[in-house]
């Protein structure tokens, strides 16, 4: 503990502007996902965390519901300027997407007549879908799961993706028999 | 039980927020369910062309629940949606953030963490099963879904240039 608050000491506080002005930056750059932009402007451009605090950082964000950079801006902002800095840190996450999307809606509602408008945002739609699906696949194979872990997941996807059953009763039913199975082969 | 959608919106995606693990990626098909099947509020169609808008727009994932807010009740539907997918995470992570350091040291929140992540990797690929159904309605839509997915699986392009791949393939089937 101790350490770990004179490697805090070291790192750059910002001001709530700077807080405030990091995120958006984070936010509006991340096209294709945050996830990059966010480690590179909080531990490289900023130097607000080191590498291995991000780490920690993000590794219980993960664990959170919500967008896990959220999660780090809430946690971060808290950290600096307590409940009004993790307010300005969410917010400038999410204020300059949230602006984008609704130049896009606005766009696509003007033009969605035209067939190759139209055309073009189904395809996104159909890479969308590709996205995620290569995204599930690219996670499991990097996590080298065991063999619960496997079938855990298998359950998921079967009940929610092809049997339609209802996600929140599926995430309460199978959660604590996976922590229970994780628990079991625990280091 | 109010019948009205905003009362609706806020209550669906404010729970949809809590279980939604890793964002909210994961629970695509169960929005799919309440807004399009439930609520009838929209078509299949429209939903996979609202989270493809939410897709090619920076920022964290999970925005399309703003869209799907602004599609069924405007301003208000925009406003009342965003808040209630941002505001029950935020307060946990405010929490947890309080608890930083005493949760940081407890040996069992990886092993929570290893339980969880498998859940969530399957709710994804239930989200892209659910949203190549919604948009893939023709064989090159589905063309264009696998080799999307092969393409994420095997490399690491930045996933835009992947839609920007999408979008013109949709361009030349249009």
């Amino acid at each position: 503990v101790n350490a770990d608050l004179s490697a805090a000491e070291a790192d750059v506080r910002p001001t709530r502007l700077g807080l405030f002005l990091g995120f958006l930056k984070i936010g509006l750059c991340g096209f294709g996902g945050v996830g990059p932009w966010a480690h590179r402007v909080i531990v490289e451009e900023r130097g607000w965390v080191d590498d291995r605090e991000y780490a920690r950082l993000l590794g219980l964000c993960q664990m959170l519901p919500g967008p896990n950079v959220g999660n780090v801006a809430v946690c971060l902002g808290d950290r600096f300027h307590g409940a009004v800095g993790a307010t300005l840190a969410l917010t400038g996450l999410m204020v300059g997407p949230l602006g984008v999307l609704l130049a896009f809606i606005g766009l696509y509602d003007r033009f969605a007549q035209v067939p190759a408008v139209d055309g073009a945002v189904g395809g996104v739609a159909a890479a969308a879908a590709g996205l995620f699906i290569g995204t599930a696949l690219k996670l499991a194979g990097r996590l080298r799961p065991t063999r619960v872990a496997v079938l855990v997941g298998l359950l998921a996807f079967v009940a929610v993706g092809l049997l339609r059953w209802p996600l929140v009763a599926v995430v309460v039913g199978l959660a604590p028999l996976s922590i229970a199975a994780a628990w079991r082969i625990r280091p | 039980v109010s019948e009205s959608p905003l009362v609706h919106l806020a209550v669906t995606f404010a729970l949809l927020s809590i279980v939604a693990i890793g964002g909210l990626n994961a629970v695509l098909p169960e929005i799919h369910q309440q807004v399009v099947e439930v609520r009838g509020w929209m078509t299949d169609d429209e939903l996979a062309k609202l989270v493809a808008i939410a897709q090619a727009a920076p920022g964290p994932n999970g925005l399309v629940v703003s869209l799907v807010g602004w599609r069924v009740a405007g301003w208000a539907g925009f406003a009342v949606a965003t808040l209630a997918m941002a505001i029950p995470p935020a307060l946990l992570a405010f929490a947890t953030s309080r608890l930083h350091r005493r949760l940081a040291a407890a040996s069992w929140l990886g092993t929570v963490q290893a339980g969880l992540v498998p859940i969530t990797i399957g709710l994804i690929l239930a989200s892209g099963v659910v949203m190549a159904r919604a948009a893939d309605d023709t064989p090159l839509a589905a063309v264009t879904t696998v080799l999307v997915a092969l393409a994420v699986w095997h490399t690491r392009l930045n996933p835009l240039w992947l839609l920007g791949a999408g979008a013109a393939l949709g361009l030349v089937g249009a």
